[in-house]
């Protein structure tokens, strides 16, 4: 979780990711900040997240995320 | 048939009777019936590309579908033979053969939209090569072009894109999936839904419901507003500003700049609270297009607002797959190796934003103006991304400008101007020309010539007009177009509909109001042309 803390504050340095809940249905983060996650997570985390996965559910919080990471690892 | 037709106000009175009259479970049979008695009217022809959509998705949707379950059993049967690797491999390979299936279904679908839409366009620009070594021209074949029908593939292959991702359920019905390809209020100008919104509510009873059905019938009237009171009367400027072709300079390009904003503003929404309305008043919701655009404060927000279900399609079905699909991701490592890290991750990004734009340049039309219009609106996005850090500091080092209304004010008017600017490339005949009427606004002074001609209406108004309005015509785009803001402006906080609600007395008397503005005021007659929308022809 702490790496994946790292990607996005690296992103928005001025977001608390730890407990921010609309991420996307607040526009914080936009498709542009979408694409680089998923490029620096296919990196750190050598998970390749599929377009399909792209939805607010899974990029809404920093939780949501990692549990999307987790569930892609272990399929 | 078109929406400012006497005769589709007709039909859409006796749908709407017949609709709540009919027994529940027949509601979507007779909608399917009045889409197709609707779509016929633009030409039996057309109903055979329609019908082509219709039928080969069905099949493809359902041959996935297939696919999937026998995979699924296969998986549920062989579970405890299987090692974690050897399971991975199969869906693996399985998705991979369903993808294959998803592809021919979508090469056949846009491939028939490429030859219609695009084919005199590609042929046009050989041709110009060909000319240039005095080869032999290329005739250009007469294809027609269907109604709606970038529409109507866009929500099609969406469609069968989500059944692929098994975010909906392929049709078992062949009827139902060829009403939700023809819905006839989205089947023209959108917006473009996606099946797991739409095709629950189109087959779901729907009880009479005065509430919904009156929201219905005001959103309705408003678009109308839009359409024939302002869209329609301002056309005749528009066409006054281009001449036939050999167009006005200037300070006359700001103004087309200005006054087709407000056209295809009007327009555009117009077309689209009538479809909204339309759906509404059948027990139906469809998702919003637009969210007050011209609020916008930077490009990216604004097409956060304008054609929003346009852009989201784009987004998810080929900004995100291209973004992060394997060659991409190699792309990505690859470039930040070679050019380090801060201009390598740029490469496959910003290859994917100029692709997805070029195709959206290219989805509004087959023209270089279109594809340039594309690019552009592209550029401003990427330079903005990367202006962004100086913006920040021009933020932290001003607070009090930058959170000011007038700052705000400013920078949604800057954008405004800027889109104004970019649009402006759907009404000259080529890029060439764009080009040179914007330099035109800085080289040529002729602003005292406009506001003489401008005075000469204000002084003698039975002898003059401005821009082929006469002067009770720019009042009423004035009033209406001042009467729109401040309805966009009140909705952007509080649903003003809503509002209203709880005086009904109000309520109605505004709807009447509404209603005798457009009989009274709506462009018809000589000069005028209730004409097709814009958005009909891409």
């Amino acid at each position: 979780m702490e790496k994946l803390i790292e990607i996005l504050s690296s992103i928005h340095p001025d977001v608390d990711f730890e407990n921010t809940v609309d991420l996307i249905d607040d526009g914080i983060l936009d498709s542009l900040d979408i694409v680089t996650i998923v490029t620096e997570i296919n990196d750190v985390f050598d998970v390749t997240i599929p377009a399909e996965e792209i939805v607010p559910e899974n990029f809404n919080s920093a939780e949501a995320l990692f549990a999307l990471i987790e569930k892609l690892d272990e399929a | 048939m078109l929406f400012t037709s006497y005769g589709f106000v007709a039909f859409l009175c006796a749908l709407f009777v017949v609709y709540y009259v009919v027994p529940k479970k027949a509601q979507w049979w007779l909608l399917l019936g009045a889409s197709y008695v609707f779509y016929a009217f633009a030409g039996l022809e057309c109903l055979a590309f329609i019908l082509v959509t219709t039928v080969s998705s069905y099949f493809i949707a359902r041959v996935m579908d297939g696919m999937r379950r026998r995979e699924e059993d296969y998986l549920t049967v062989n579970r405890d033979k299987m090692e974690k690797e050897e399971r991975k491999k199969y869906k693996t390979a399985a998705k991979k053969r369903r993808f294959l299936v998803l592809i021919a279904g979508l090469v056949l679908n846009f491939g028939i939209l490429a030859v219609l839409k695009y084919t005199a366009f590609a042929l046009n620009n050989v041709n110009s090569v060909i000319g240039l070594f005095g080869g032999r021209r290329i005739s250009i074949p007469e294809l027609i072009l269907p109604l709606g029908i970038s529409f109507y593939i866009f929500q099609t292959m969406g469609y069968l894109i989500d059944v692929y991702r098994q975010k909906t359920e392929a049709e078992r019905n062949p009827f139902r999936l060829a009403l939700f390809v023809s819905f006839f209020p989205q089947l023209i100008q959108g917006p473009i839904s996606r099946h797991s919104d739409l095709a629950p509510q189109l087959f779901a009873p729907h009880k009479f419901d005065s509430r919904g059905f009156g929201y219905g019938i005001q959103r309705i009237l408003w678009g109308y507003f839009k359409k024939l009171v302002i869209a329609d009367r301002v056309m005749v400027a528009i066409k006054f500003l281009l001449n036939d072709g050999a167009p006005m300079s200037g300070f006359y390009v700001l103004l087309l700049i200005l006054i087709y904003s407000i056209q295809i503003y009007a327009d555009f929404t117009g077309g689209i609270d009538i479809t909204i309305g339309i759906a509404e008043a059948l027990g139906i919701r469809l998702k919003e297009n637009f969210k007050n655009p011209f609020s916008s404060k930077s490009t990216k927000e604004y097409w956060n607002r304008w054609h929003i279900t346009m852009g989201t399609w784009f987004t998810d079905y080929v900004f995100y797959p291209l973004s992060v699909c394997k060659p991409m991701l190699k792309l990505s490592k690859f470039s930040r190796r070679v050019f380090g890290n801060n201009v390598g991750k740029r490469i496959p990004l910003y290859t994917a934003t100029i692709v997805t734009w070029f195709l959206t340049g290219l989805w509004h039309g087959a023209s270089w103006n279109f594809i340039v219009w594309g690019l552009l609106n592209c550029a401003v996005i990427l330079v903005s991304q990367e202006l962004e850090p100086l913006y920040k500091i021009f933020r932290a080092k001003f607070p009090r400008l930058t959170g000011s209304w007038g700052y705000g004010k400013f920078m949604a008017i800057r954008t405004f101007l800027l889109m104004g600017l970019i649009r402006s490339l759907d009404c000259y005949r080529n890029v060439r020309m764009t080009f040179s009427m914007w330099w035109s606004m800085i080289s040529k002074q002729n602003i005292g010539r406009v506001f003489r001609q401008f005075g000469a209406m204000i002084s003698s108004p039975e002898k003059n007009t401005f821009l082929g309005l006469s002067l009770s015509d720019c009042i009423i785009v004035a009033v209406s177009v001042m009467t729109v803001a401040i309805v966009s402006s009140m909705s952007a906080k509080e649903s003003v509909r809503e509002r209203l609600y709880k005086k009904p007395v109000l309520m109605w008397s505004l709807c009447g109001l509404l209603f005798f503005a457009i009989i009274l005021f709506g462009a018809y007659g000589i000069g005028y042309d209730a004409s097709q929308f814009i958005y009909d022809q891409f």
